[in-house]
Order: C-alpha cells, then structure tokens, then sequence
C-alpha cells in the first residue's frame, strides 16, 4: 500500500463513526454555546442576538444557583461516600470471607437495575404512613417524618440511593485492581514489620491510585449527569431542593421550552465537566500512575 | 489487604465477615422489599407476616393494566439496534486509529474522546432541535443515534487492537488479504472476550437509559420499558404499590435473571471494561 492509500484508508474506516460523533457531539455542544447569545424564538419572532442577556439573568436566577449548589452537595455527599464503601467492599469481597459470592452478588445488584426502576422501590421506602422507613421509625418510636416532602431530608434521601446505586459498580474496578497486587509485597511489608493498617495507607492504597483516579473521574460525572431517580422521586421539589443542574436544564428546556435559557445552563455544565476533565490531566501529569 | 499475611484473624475476621454481611443484606434489602410487595396481595405491602399467601395477580394486573408488550419490543429493538451499529462502527474506528497512520490523527482521538466527558445525555436540548430537524422525533431510531457512535467503545476496542502483534496482521497481508479482510480474520476473532464485555456494558446501559428517551418519545409505539414504566407508575396506578413493583421486576426481570445467569461474565466484562 502506498502511503496515500493508507491515509484514504484510516479516513474511510474512521467516517462513519466521526459523522454521527461530530453531529450528535461536536455539533450540539458548539451549537449550545451559539445559541446561549440569543432568544428562545417564539411563534413567528425569530431568535436574535441578546449578547450575554442568558447569561445575566442565570446569575440573577435563584433557582440555578440552588440548583448548582444543590449539585455541588450532592456530589460532596455521594463521590466520597460511594468511593469509600466501594473499598472497603472490594477488600472484603476479596479476602478469604464465608459467602463471598452472595455479598459481592448483593453488593453488584444494584449496578445491573435501571434506575427508574430502583427509584421506584426507594420511593416506596420513603413513603410516608406505609413506607418502611416510618414503619421502623414508627416501631422504635419516633415522630412520624415525610423523608422526601421536607426540604431538609429530600436531598439526602436522593443521595442514598445514588451511593446505594453507584457503589457496587466502583467496587469491581478496586476488586480487579485489588487482584493485580502481588502478594510478594504484603509479605515483603510483613517481615518489615509494618502493621496491617500501615501496610494499607502506605502500599495498598498508593497502588490502587490510578484505579480511584479511573472511579473518581466516572463518580463525578454521573453526580452532573444522572437525574434518572430525580424525575421520579421529587420532581425538583420540595422548593427546588432537590433540583439538581441536568435536572433543571430539563425543565426549562422541556417544560417551559425556553431553549435559548437552557443553552446557558448547559454551558454551565459544560464547563463543569471541561473542568473534570483539566483536573484528571493534573492529576495524571502529577504521576499518578505507578505502572 | 490483599494477601494472606494481613488477613484479619480471631475477632477482627468475625466482625469483618458480620459487617460485610449486614453491609450486602442492606444492599438486597430493596430489591428483597419488591420482592414481597410484589408476590404477595395489596393488604401485605407493608405487613410482614409469615403467612401471607403468594399470589401472581399483581403481575397480571400490571401486564394489562399497559400496553408493556410493545415497551418490551421496543426496547429489545433499540439494544439491538445501537449494539450493532457500535460494534461496527466502533470495530472500524478503532482499527483506523490502532493500525494506520494519518494526518491527523491525534486531533481526531481527541476529539473521539471528547465524548467520555461530554455524553449525549448532557445535550440533550440540541440534540432534541437536530431530531425534530431530522424528522425522527418520536422514532425508536432517534433514542438510538446518539449513541450509536461509542467514544468508549472505540478506545476499548483501539487498546485490544493495538496488542494484537504485527507479525499476524503482515502474515495475512501476504497471503493476500485486504485490509478489511485482515480485520475481519484476525483482529475481531481475537478481540472476542473484549466484544463481549461491551455488549453487556452497553445492553445493561441502554435497557437502563431513561432521560433521553423520555424526552425525544411520546407514544407506545416508540417508548422503551423505562419510560413506559415510569408513565405508568406515574399516571395510571395512584398509589397502589403492589401493581407498581410488580410493573418494575417485571421490566427488570430478563437484565435480573440474565445477569443471575452470568454472574460471573457480567462481573467480569464491567472490569474489564474498566481496566484499559
């Protein structure tokens, strides 16, 4: 093959794939950051350019800045929680536990449900007279609670099930990472004396740093892109607390169709996930990998 | 943690194996929860009594109560559908990048990669306006475009390629095969394993995908089960949850009972998956 055959080559079997990535990616992301310097058009009046009008009035909207600060706590609240859980699951599942296979089919369950479906169970839970969550509140006599229709629990409540979710999932990335350590080193550490806790802090978790890397990355963006169990559980509500960023985009997208608005906040969005994806090169750059 | 020497011993093992015991009996609880809802009549939803008689009826009731038939074919289509053009279109893509040289290349992988951190679900008001432009909205085969295209699926399958030796592909290339036929012959038999592991990614993901396909139908004919699912608990039951979580381990069930299945598969295809 000469060269340029090559070259006609690579393009071709590359075509179709950066056709449908450029217009269904590419495009819609450019077109968003367009669209976000003009009006929603309605009936016969044309979009025109408003500069930063969208803008401005995001930063005057108390319901986006709810909503963001909604999503920062949601993320604050499930990333750590989620990773940490998904440790210390692995580490179980991987030693030598009686009814290994059961916990860790318990503990991976939840990854292969829908989320809909699961935030259907939930809302049954948090329902409030029938639900389980009073019922036990009930027998060990508290005060009756609407877990999801009070504005200081509905967040949470949400974030529940997104760790209960998400958990499992991360746990077999640390599992498979957990599998490559050679057990030379423990026993190394062993006759050095170092303590089991030690051994972990100063071996085992250094090693498993690209892999909380890989599941960091990947919690982030599903904390600002995951609004499945949102739509069924509170709807934003109560008061917007639970209004997370997508979510609203949603809404003012779709329910109040003001899609010049909508293209703002997606920008915001945007450049959350642009700012994810700086920080996974910092980090990579700050060598990270110990491969 | 990982070897024998620092396995935990004597009471530190007995409340590890408790606490990893009652962390996964929290974990089942929910599903355990829509089990017995679901199996038993209205009345004991939230009873436990051990003499709760089972009964089908609730599934019954949610079979017919809509029209889950067609949700059900719709969504097998729509997996199907984007499985098949992935895989090709990925296979493709992916060969392009692991074998061949040309300009522009490593702007291009970026610009695939892109799509790790920006996926469909986020534009989801633009890529509404390109359907309606298209005029697709309201078709199963919009819900599918998007993703048909698979950033992930290139880079898994670039970095299988990539550790298939040279000496094969220019073996095949002797005996006179094009590049599509080396492709075709010694590429994808031996990415196999990695074909698999994506299937299953991808089916769990699409059968589980909900927003989007929310927003881009609006009739039986093209909703898949999660929508069709959340319209029906929605709208049409009130509060009756024994139908309710019937309708979801109904729509549920062949992911469940697959997965039950292939435990083993399944566990391993989302590591391998995440590994490269």
């Amino acid at each position: 093959m000469t060269r340029a055959t090559r070259w006609l080559y690579g393009w071709l079997l590359l075509l179709p794939a950066a056709a449908l990535l450029a217009l269904f990616t590419h495009y819609p992301a450019a077109a968003t950051a367009w669209r976000s310097f003009f009006s929603t058009p309605k009936g016969a009046r044309p979009a025109t350019y408003v500069g930063v009008d969208n803008y401005a009035q995001l930063v005057e909207d108390p319901i986006f800045w709810q909503a963001l600060s909604n999503n920062l706590w949601y993320a604050a609240g499930t990333i750590p929680l989620s990773i940490a859980l998904a440790l210390l699951m692995a580490a179980w599942v991987n030693g030598k536990l009686a009814g290994r296979g059961l916990v860790r089919l318990a503990y991976f369950t939840p990854t292969i449900l829908p989320m809909i479906a699961v935030a259907n169970i939930w809302l049954f839970f948090y329902t409030p007279e029938y639900g389980l969550l009073e019922k036990i509140g009930g027998a060990l006599g508290l005060p009756a609670h609407n877990w999801l229709g009070s504005k200081s629990t509905a967040l949470g409540c949400l974030m529940a099930v997104a760790i209960w979710k998400e958990a499992g999932f991360f746990m077999i990335f640390y599992l498979a990472a957990l599998q490559q350590i050679s057990p030379y080193l423990a026993e190394a550490a062993a006759i050095e004396g170092a303590s089991r806790w030690y051994f972990f802090r100063r071996v085992t978790f250094p090693l498993l740093m690209p892999t909380t890397l890989f599941v960091l990355v990947n919690a982030v963006i599903n904390a600002f892109r995951l609004v499945d169990h949102i739509v069924v559980m509170t709807r934003g509500g109560p008061d917007n607390a639970t209004a997370l960023l997508l979510y609203y985009i949603y809404e003012i997208g779709f329910r109040f169709w003001d899609t010049a608005y909508a293209a703002a906040l997606t920008m915001v969005l945007l450049t959350v996930l642009a700012l994810v994806a700086l920080g996974q090169f910092w980090f990579l750059d700050r060598k990270v990998h110990y491969q | 943690m990982s070897a024998a020497v620092y396995r935990a011993t004597g009471v530190a093992r007995g409340l590890e194996t408790v606490g990893a015991w009652i962390l996964g009996a929290l974990w089942i609880l929910p599903l355990a929860y829509a089990f017995w809802t679901a199996f038993h009549p209205g009345e004991f939803s939230t009873r436990f009594a051990l003499d709760a008689p089972l009964t089908l009826a609730n599934f019954v009731k949610a079979w017919h109560a809509a029209p889950f038939a067609r949700y059900f074919i719709n969504t097998v289509i729509l997996c199907a559908m984007i499985l098949v053009a992935q895989l090709a279109l990925c296979t493709l893509a992916a060969y392009a990048f692991a074998r061949f040289e040309f300009p522009g290349r490593g702007i291009l992988f970026a610009l695939v990669l892109v799509q790790l951190m920006v996926t469909p679900d986020v534009l989801i008001v633009e890529n509404y306006r390109t359907m309606s432009v298209l005029g697709l909205r309201d078709t199963i085969l919009a819900i599918g475009l998007p993703y048909m295209a698979s950033a992930f699926g290139i880079f898994l399958l670039r970095q299988t390629f990539k550790t298939v030796p040279k000496e094969l592909d220019e073996a095949a290339r002797i005996e006179g095969c094009s590049p599509l036929q080396v492709l075709w012959k010694v590429y994808v038999p031996l990415a196999k394993p990695v074909y698999l592991a994506y299937a299953l990614v991808s089916v769990s993901y699409h059968w589980n995908n909900f927003l989007w396909p929310l927003i881009i139908t609006n009739s039986v004919e093209a909703r898949p089960l999660t929508v069709g699912l959340q319209v029906f608990s929605a709208t049409d039951q009130g509060i009756d949850w024994s139908i309710i979580t019937a309708a979801t381990l109904l729509t549920t069930a062949p992911l469940l009972i697959a997965f039950l299945l292939f435990q083993r598969q399944f566990v391993q295809s989302f590591m391998r998956a995440g590994i490269k």
